[in-house]
């Protein structure tokens, strides 16, 4: 185990983990974490708080992180390199760690234009990919990115990563995950999954490259809420491919959210097939309290206790 | 060259309200390329000043001058004839680089009639694309001759993120994703075990650092 965190535990003890999403509030009241929390925490086994999504300004990830710890659950904390130069990262990760986070995922975050701040300027100084490398160094080299040594207790993180099988070039998707792996990922968390057969195909390819034996890949998927939603994600979000046969099935379902948690369920059995998977990733957005009954539906509950 | 384009009429005559004299300088260097600071623009935008002020009843003078290049001081000198005590502002419509030139050499009111927006090219008659961040430190020849810090809306040294789909950018649908450039590039020329390689973080003080950045040649100084 190279690190306290729980998620690794489960892993690394060959559970199909189940990881769920909150999105912090655009207030300071935590009271809507501790809720979502309270009702999360014994269907998944660890949650991501997201770093001011789509570029608007939320409570940070890393004050929801100790939220949902305090509540009882696993943080995953997202950082993204959009906001914070290396030696503001480095500071937080130092600040997350002292606080008890001990998972993250290296992003690159949603460009600002996206966001409430669109006239903000981007940082970017160092790549989601030389973010793994940097919290990999400061937990195996006890190094900081300048090469300085840390002289006291490092932060030892388990290191996640996204990868989005839909976005293009397709045929380097699985060679630029290979290079996070490389880089320093121990887990993997997708883009969420509607294309099954797109998905299929790169991970026939993550098995021919072993990559699937040096991280643990954990495949996204997202209920639809209504036929509008999957609209929305097919025509107007970036890196999302979603076959019109869910569109349709959504359009034509008497009870839209129902026939999203069947889809979605549905999904989930579907990925725990693939070998290679090694859990899923329920990004429920603004719809955090269906999680539990996609994950009892999908046969996932009761979950592992980590030992 | 530097692209820059000309500010609103309305934002320069509000720049130059109190003046009733002023000198409106071109330059024959990258703006007069770009169709936005030379002889001809100058001539236009003297012109469109001295007819909203004769509108507004508060006639303007000007004279205009083109120097050949507004960042050498050898042709901001040549000014210095016309920077006569009557004069209240200098326009520039050179890019900052020359407004501040001026500004450096003559004890007068100079005001920018233009935005500098990047170091760029001509890719078709009237359209100007920028190429090059400026960034101290080339890097093109890891990336195929393509540019990502300035290309791609990240400058991700190692992409493409995944915002990238059928070839276009996340942030513009008509902007062109710089890795998927890149990946097409070097995979033409059967180089695409280098795009393998982790970059490391960059080198930034190269880019912006502790104030103004200088290249001295002292072969070629005088003294």
């Amino acid at each position: 185990m190279k690190t306290e965190s729980k998620l690794e535990k489960l892993l690394s003890q060959g559970h199909f983990v189940v990881s769920g999403e909150i999105g912090p509030p655009k207030h300071a009241n935590p009271e809507g974490i501790k809720k979502h929390t309270a009702q999360l925490k014994d269907y998944v086994d660890a949650m991501n708080l997201t770093d001011n999504q789509t570029a608007i300004v939320r409570l940070s990830s890393i004050a929801a992180g100790v939220h949902v710890l305090q509540a009882g659950g696993e943080p995953i904390i997202q950082m993204t390199v959009r906001d914070r130069n290396r030696i503001a990262l480095q500071s937080d990760l130092l600040g997350a760690y002292s606080l008890g986070m001990r998972n993250v995922l290296c992003l690159s975050g949603d460009h600002q234009s996206f966001g409430n701040h669109p006239a903000a300027k981007n940082v970017h100084d160092v790549d989601s990919l030389q973010l793994i490398k940097i919290v990999k160094d400061l937990r195996d080299e006890k190094k900081f990115a300048c090469g300085e040594e840390l002289k006291g207790n490092e932060p030892r993180f388990f290191i996640g990563a996204a990868a989005n099988p839909f976005a293009d070039p397709f045929e380097f998707r699985v060679l630029r995950l290979e290079k996070k792996i490389n880089a320093g990922a121990d887990f993997i968390q997708t883009q969420c999954i509607f294309d099954m057969e797109r998905f299929e195909r790169f991970m026939a390819m993550v098995r021919e490259r072993g990559l699937h034996k040096k991280a643990h890949i954990i495949a996204g998927v997202m209920p639809l809420k209504s036929a509008k939603a999957a609209k929305y994600m097919q025509q107007s979000v970036a890196g999302m491919i979603v076959p019109d046969e869910i569109v349709n099935r959504m359009e034509k379902a008497a009870d839209p959210k129902a026939e999203g948690v069947a889809i979605c369920v549905e999904q989930i059995k579907h990925l725990k097939t693939i070998e290679g998977v090694a859990g899923v990733h329920i990004m429920a957005v603004m719809w955090e309290e269906i999680i539990p009954t996609i994950v009892k539906e999908a046969g996932l509950y009761p979950r592992p206790k980590a030992e | 060259m530097i692209i820059a384009e000309g500010k609103p009429l309305a934002e320069v005559a509000g720049l130059i309200q109190g003046a009733r004299k002023v000198l409106v300088v071109g330059c024959g260097g990258c703006v007069t390329v770009c169709l936005a600071g030379g002889e001809k623009e100058t001539g236009i935008l003297a012109a469109a000043l001295r007819l909203l002020r004769q509108k507004e009843g508060n006639p303007l003078e000007t004279v205009e001058v083109t120097l050949t290049r507004q960042c050498d001081p050898e042709y901001v000198d040549m000014l210095e004839k016309y920077v006569t005590d009557d004069v209240d502002a200098i326009v520039s419509l050179a890019c900052g680089v020359g407004v501040q030139f001026l500004a450096e050499r003559y004890n007068k009111w100079v005001v920018p009639a233009l935005n500098t927006k990047f170091a760029g090219g001509t890719v078709e008659h009237g359209v100007w694309e920028e190429r090059c961040g400026l960034c101290g430190e080339c890097i093109l020849y890891k990336t195929g001759g393509i540019c990502p810090i300035i290309r791609c809306s990240k400058s991700i040294l190692n992409g493409p993120c995944g915002g990238s789909q059928n070839g276009k950018c996340e942030v513009n649908p008509e902007t062109p994703c710089a890795w998927q450039l890149i990946y097409d590039r070097m995979q033409a020329l059967g180089k695409l075990d280098l795009l393998m390689e982790i970059q490391p973080p960059k080198d930034w003080s190269k880019s912006r650092d502790g104030g103004p950045r200088k290249v001295v040649r002292e072969d070629v100084r005088l003294a």
